[in-house]
């Protein structure tokens, strides 16, 4: 089900300007990433190269590969929509589809990959997709209600319910908790633990504790000054970036020292 | 202060204020005066407008049938003003649905093209184009629809005629001069096109990059991103722009006029000529000779025309306002 990532030497632009520079990383399958390191520093920009969610942007190019399992996903003969049914993406704000129902917010993307499915087997789907993000209990007597209905914690775990539906083999999520109170991040967090048996999960966080309690891995990205490219300082397990961190920077980062 | 009998505090005893707090007050009772003073002038010339329409058509409404037969006020066939009436409105309402039913999928169309698919200087350049259309007097259209159009499609129309007879056994008659209400309604089309395609086009155009990110991000492609964000969240404001162009539709005058050869009935044979007619062209036909209870007559049709443009507009804000909570505007 998971598999594994290998970036090489990754540049990201957006038109002429350089956004990220020379980005090279290995994500292991069944594990978690987490990238932190200032604002701007390029870690969405990353995190959508992962997917091809990136060249969505006008202008918006990279130089470089991105390997799935040896595959690179920026090859001659890759389909960006194939590759996005493979990798899945969380967003910061939750962006359940407004004009859909809880279930069918689910069954979005099935809808689009193979068009048709029968009724028990959607059914089936949406229980297990929701049950997958912890959300089940709280909707399952207002399925057909709008998705737009619900909390905001509730919409992110919707979201990841709809991403997981597709079963994709990686999960990318970019500050998912973010816009959350402290009660549905745990509730988050503690689904991520849950996906990592299943999933690959990158998330980009800004939240010190959380990359320390969910990561397995932890990579720093840091920026020289505005206009300056964004670069991958360090990448080490999770306990060594806190505890032991190789770089200067990376310890004032992780310590709190740096804007 | 809430109580309305509780009068206002004398100017000389409020607390003095600020100089530039004076001005501002002072700017805004202005503008809510302008603003108060256009509103109520908009709906003074629009009350205006109806109690012309009902006053001189009332005679219309109680003149008997030999009044209204005598010298030909109401063409000799119909018995009574709703039987004269009744056609018309028929003639506008087929002319204008057709119109807007060509004319709605296709500017959905071009609107996606721009705001969705093509490159930003061909976008801008169609664009253009589309908004040039609008600016063509109606007279333009109708001079063209008569020396050109007519005797294009009118082959067409028969060609067509043919082959829906021969196949469906039908019986559907068509003038080879092409002067039909199906020509008058393409050409009506091509008139509401521009403002149906520039209203559908804003609204595209603001879809949330949010929910389009999240449909591509679960594996659509383009249309299909489309079809999950793009439309659900601009249906309204296509429904409210059709019903734009189904007003300008149903008013228009000039175009119909001059291609139309007209007639009164109440039938389909949308390829024939001199079946139909609409309203407007019709009162803009007959005025120039008519004078006496044959004005009220045709101002009668007027108030119709006008109750039908005033139902089309709520039935537009009636669905918009209904739609509104699932649009997806959080
Ligand atoms: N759509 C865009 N067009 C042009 N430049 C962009 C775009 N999005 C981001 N950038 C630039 O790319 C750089 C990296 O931005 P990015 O959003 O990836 O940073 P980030 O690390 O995710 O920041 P944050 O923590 O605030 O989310 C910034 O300099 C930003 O201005
Ligand atoms: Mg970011």
């Amino acid at each position: 089900m998971a598999q594994r990532i290998d970036v090489k030497d990754l540049n990201i632009y957006y038109g002429d300007f350089l956004a990220v520079q020379d980005v090279s990383m290995t994500i292991d399958p069944k594990s978690v990433t987490a990238f932190i390191g200032p604002s701007g520093c390029g870690k969405s920009t990353f995190l959508r190269t992962l997917n091809r969610m990136h060249e969505v942007i006008p202008g918006a190019r990279v130089e470089g590969s991105v390997e799935l399992e040896g595959v690179d996903l920026y090859g001659a003969d890759v389909d960006p929509v194939a590759v996005r049914r493979t990798v899945g993406m969380v967003f910061q704000r939750p962006n359940p589809f407004p004009t859909m129902s809880i279930k069918e917010n689910v069954l979005a993307g099935v809808k689009l990959n193979n068009r048709k499915i029968s009724k028990s087997d959607a059914d089936e789907l949406v229980e297990r997709s929701l049950r997958g993000a912890n959300l089940w209990n709280e909707v399952k007597d207002r399925l057909e209600k709008p998705g737009s209905g619900l909390s905001g914690g509730q919409q992110q775990r919707l979201c990841i319910a709809r991403a997981i539906a597709v079963k994709p083999q990686v999960l990318l999520m970019d500050e998912p908790c973010s816009a959350l109170d402290p009660i549905s991040t745990l509730a988050i967090e503690d689904l991520i633990q849950e996906l990592k048996k299943d999933y690959t999960i990158v998330i980009v966080t800004h939240n010190m504790q959380q990359a320390a309690r969910v990561s397995d891995r932890t990579a720093f990205f840091n920026i020289a000054g505005t206009g300056k490219p964004g670069r991958l300082i360090e990448m080490n397990d999770t306990a060594t970036i806190f505890s032991a961190p190789g770089e200067k920077a990376t310890e004032d980062y992780v310590s709190g020292r740096f804007g | 202060m809430t109580t309305t009998d509780s009068p206002p505090a004398p100017a000389a005893v409020r607390p003095r204020q600020r100089r530039s707090g004076d001005t501002e007050r002072g700017f805004s009772r202005v503008f809510r005066w302008i603003s108060t003073g256009a509103g109520a002038l908009l709906l003074g010339v629009l009350a205006a407008v109806a109690l012309f329409l009902i006053v001189r058509a009332f005679p219309a409404f109680t003149a008997g049938a030999e009044q209204l037969h005598d010298a030909g006020k109401v063409p000799g066939s119909f018995g009574s003003l709703l039987g004269y009436v009744g056609p018309l409105v028929f003639g506008t309402l087929l002319a204008s649905v057709l119109a807007l039913v060509v004319a709605t999928p296709i500017s959905v169309g071009i609107a996606l093209f721009i705001s969705h698919y093509a490159p930003r200087r061909l976008a801008s350049i169609i664009g253009y184009v589309v908004d040039l259309l609008a600016a063509i007097p109606s007279v333009v259209f109708g001079l063209w629809g008569v020396y050109v159009f007519s005797g294009l499609v009118g082959d067409l129309w028969v060609w067509f005629a043919d082959v829906l007879n021969l196949i469906l056994g039908a019986n559907v008659e068509a003038s080879p001069t092409g002067r039909s209400l199906a020509t008058a309604s393409l050409v009506l089309a091509v008139m509401i096109l521009p403002i149906i395609t520039a209203v559908s086009r804003e609204v595209f155009l603001q879809t949330p990059k949010l929910h389009e990110e999240a449909a591509l991000a679960l594996g659509a492609t383009r249309w299909e991103m489309i079809r999950t964000a793009v439309l659900p969240f601009g249906r309204s404001g296509v429904i409210s722009a059709a019903m734009l162009g189904l007003g300008r539709a149903l008013g228009e005058t000039m175009a119909v006029l001059m291609i139309l050869s007209p007639g009164l009935s109440y039938s389909f044979q949308i390829f024939d000529s001199g079946r139909h007619t609409t309203i407007a062209a019709n009162i803009a036909s007959r005025f120039p000779e008519a004078n006496g209870l044959a004005i009220d007559v045709l101002i009668a049709t007027g108030l119709a025309l006008f109750v039908i443009t005033l139902a089309v507009n709520m039935l537009a804000r009636w669905i918009v306002a209904r739609r509104k909570e699932f649009s997806g505007a959080n």
